[in-house]
């Protein structure tokens, strides 16, 4: 049953199904027709660096009952153009997302980051630099843009998941997850709730890890110095994985763990639900 | 010995990624830093925490703020008009130059070869202390961390608690050869004294005094400064002068809206619920404080940032110096690499715009966007979205130059833009890529080395080599929903 859906929702509908109140009869029969359609927004580099993320998401969302989708003509939604300052270059691809995407149902994206961009960064480039059609355009595609684990959560209406990760785990509460989309207890709903999953607490949870994008290079040394401050307090968790929804986080603290034979992997949180007793994520193979 | 070569002249300052390395390596400093901004930081939570309504405080604030700066110049002439009713000068100063030379004049009618300090960083922007110092006036700081930096010749490293970066018993170090006691423990309670013996002459012997203000009040033609150590009340008080020099940014429309700010400045900036002193004057009272009493109104670059819609609300700033404290950034590097006296995140938007975007353009990018200045900032200041359009003005100034192919950063920024103008050009960039860092990719998968700007990246932490099949490949094998129909 694990396999082939969510048991939750499956109870539910089985439940309300054998209800006598017929309205409740009627609205769970059109629930368990209206198949639930996700468009893919896997975003560059996890498509280039991370595609077993993109991979967990789709053994996740398929195993929850839903139809995911990809569009096989996306990039990138302009983040990197728009924090380094190339805000007309951010513009062209905000614009690309916003035409590729404006048919989609919903659109799920698994970096937090990217979401932010789009929330925080569109409005304001498509107001200086796009036209009347295109602002309501993204005003009307907006609302159906989700993080993975709002999508989940506030979408979906899910926090378990089914998913099985025997591990003592660490999650990263990235700054755009933080600050920019408020995502608070969500990530931590969706954990508690993995079987065999030992969570474990970080101090300083809110402090930057040092990534911040072109900033990593620019200001090589002075990321490097956040992150050896971020380190310790994550390896001072003694995890044996380091979760967050955010792939850049995790690039940049696993390529320290790495360098350092810190003992400690990162995974995407995708791949946490996705795994399964049958199925465990590729990390841990 | 000092404690930090620093110059806090954006024009000669260095670039911030160099200005940093010497900081980095040095332990005591960081140690310092970190320390002093994590017990700020600690009671900030604390007290920010007991307030329900610290949120609605920050929007009243923000709100007053905006208010005041959109009708900046009425309140201003209304500031102006009250406080000259009320026995005030009032100076108006286009830019530091202008400044400096009407706070010289107005110390060369009183004959003043000595003046007393209450901290200012309005002064430190225009450099006062030297330019006085040259014409033959010498300036005493009397704020603890201002002796402590002045006597160690020492530059502010932070807008709130200036020395900062030094600690106890360097502060003993400073004090026992600067002020002859070479017996001096580094006890807190011994070196306050040594301060306050060498302070009480001060304030004896002279009197003329030279201010800052937090606030000034239109409606009242009030000044208000806020101060822990009762240094700014002696000089508010003893002296038969009083210059006051304040950014134009300043004012606020009425005395009520001090409830406002004055809750939310003390638990920002220091972590108390109110600042031990909190004074506030008008003009000149007689028999009562400074007979003589004027203001500098300084404008230096703050009406064209006013002029700029997007950029505006840097200038709400109340200088609480809660962004500093919350920055990830300058909780490694200290304030002197930012090469100004206005450090971390709002020095970072701040000090670009003063110099008119033509130096410390490496500040805008001296911020990994963590958004934590902005979610602390007590009057809203978006900062993280005033440096990404300060940074698209810096990438503007060099879409001009020919010097810009010679940028890796740049190149790559515009040849990215290409490739995601188009799927399969980024899907053969990322075909060329995996064969590119193919010649990198070390047996374990991993990069341990790259060349040119990735060594950037590989100085400190590895990069996992591309993998063998990106996401859209798998996916258009694998077609949608498998045992439905493909698409």
């Amino acid at each position: 049953m694990r396999e082939l859906g969510h048991p939750v929702i499956l109870c539910n509908r089985q439940i309300v199904l054998l209800s006598n109140n017929i309205r409740v009869r009627v609205y769970a029969l059109r629930q368990s027709v209206a198949v639930m359609r996700a468009s893919l927004f896997i975003t560059c580099y996890n498509d280039t660096l991370y595609p077993e993320t993109g991979r967990a998401v789709v053994r996740l969302l398929e195993r929850l009952g839903v139809e995911v989708d990809f569009h096989a003509q996306q990039t990138c939604c302009g983040q990197m153009h728009a924090n380094t300052g190339f805000r007309g270059e951010a513009f062209s691809q905000a614009k690309r997302f916003v035409r590729l995407y404006q048919e989609a149902e919903t659109v799920v994206i698994p970096s937090s980051s990217c979401v932010a961009m789009m929330r925080d960064q569109y409005p304001g480039l498509f107001e200086e630099l796009g036209n009347e059609e295109l602002r309501r355009q993204f005003a009307a595609l907006l609302p159906r843009v989700y993080e993975l684990s709002e999508f989940l959560i506030d979408r979906l209406g899910v926090e378990d998941v089914g998913a099985y990760f025997p591990h003592r785990v660490v999650y990263h509460a990235s700054c755009h997850g933080v600050r920019a989309l408020h995502l608070g207890e969500r990530p931590y709903r969706l954990l508690a709730k993995v079987r065999g999953l030992a969570l474990a607490t970080l101090e300083n949870v809110d402090r930057c890890c040092g990534f911040g994008g072109t900033f990593s290079v620019k200001n090589a040394e002075v990321s490097s110095a956040m992150l050896a401050v971020k380190l310790q307090d994550v390896i001072a968790t003694g995890a044996e994985y380091c979760t967050a929804l955010d792939n850049s986080c995790l690039m940049h603290l696993g390529g320290a763990m790495h360098r350092q034979y810190a003992g400690m992997k990162t995974i995407h949180l995708a791949e946490i639900l996705a795994s399964t007793e049958d199925a465990p994520a590729e990390a841990t193979l | 010995m000092n404690y930090s070569h620093a110059e806090l002249d954006p024009r000669k300052a260095l670039p911030f990624p160099k200005a940093v390395l010497p900081v980095l390596r040095n332990p005591q400093l960081r140690k310092n830093v970190a320390h002093a901004i994590d017990v700020i930081q600690t009671k900030r939570a604390r007290l920010v925490a007991e307030k329900d309504d610290w949120q609605e405080l920050r929007t009243a604030a923000s709100a007053i703020r905006a208010h005041a700066l959109e009708n900046l110049g009425a309140y201003l002439e209304q500031f102006e008009e009250r406080c000259t009713a009320a026995g005030g000068t009032v100076h108006w100063a286009a830019d530091a130059d202008e400044a400096r030379r009407i706070i010289l004049d107005l110390l060369r009618q009183e004959k003043a070869s000595e003046v007393i300090k209450i901290k200012t960083m309005t002064s430190a922007e225009i450099q006062l202390n030297p330019f006085l110092e040259a014409n033959g006036v010498s300036a005493f700081e009397t704020d603890l961390a201002e002796i402590i930096l002045q006597l160690g010749g020492e530059e502010p490293s932070h807008i709130v608690v200036p020395a900062l970066h030094v600690n106890r018993s360097q502060v003993r170090e400073i004090f026992a050869r600067r002020m002859g006691l070479k017996n001096l423990s580094d006890d807190p309670k011994e070196l306050t004294n040594a301060a306050r013996t060498y302070l009480r002459q001060k304030f004896l012997a002279i009197p003329t005094a030279i201010s800052g203000a937090n606030f000034l009040i239109a409606e009242t033609g009030s000044v208000a400064v806020v101060e822990s150590e009762g240094n700014g009340r002696m000089c508010l008080t003893l002296p038969r002068t009083m210059i006051t020099l304040a950014g134009i940014e300043k004012v606020l429309p009425r005395f009520q809206d001090l409830e406002v700010m004055l809750q939310l400045l003390a638990r920002s900036a220091t972590g108390e619920r109110m600042n031990p002193y909190t004074s506030l004057w008008t003009g000149v009272t007689a028999g009562d404080g400074p007979q003589s009493f004027h203001v500098v109104l300084l404008d230096n670059e703050r009406s064209s940032i006013l002029a700029k819609a997007k950029q505006r609300q840097t200038l709400k700033c109340i200088r609480c110096a809660a962004c500093m404290n919350a920055c990830p950034v300058y909780r490694q590097t200290g304030g002197h690499a930012y090469g100004s006296v206005y450090p971390g995140p709002i020095g970072a938007i701040l000090t670009p715009q003063l110099m008119q975007m033509k130096f410390a353009q490496s500040l805008p990018y001296a911020s990994s966007l963590c958004g934590a200045c902005y979610e602390v900032c007590p009057v809203k200041i978006n900062i993280p979205d005033v440096l990404l359009e300060l940074r698209a003005q810096v990438v503007n100034q060099e879409r001009g130059r020919a010097a810009r192919y010679f940028d890796p950063m740049y190149v790559g920024l515009r040849v990215a833009n290409l490739l995601f103008a188009k799927a399969w050009l980024f899907h053969v960039a990322q075909r060329l890529g995996r064969i590119g860092l193919g010649l990198y990719t070390r047996k374990d998968g991993w990069i341990h080395s790259l060349p040119g700007i990735g060594a950037k990246w590989t100085q400190t932490r590895d990069l996992r080599g591309l993998p063998d099949e990106s996401f859209h490949e798998w996916w258009a094998k694998r077609g949608s929903q498998p045992g439905k129909e493909g698409k």
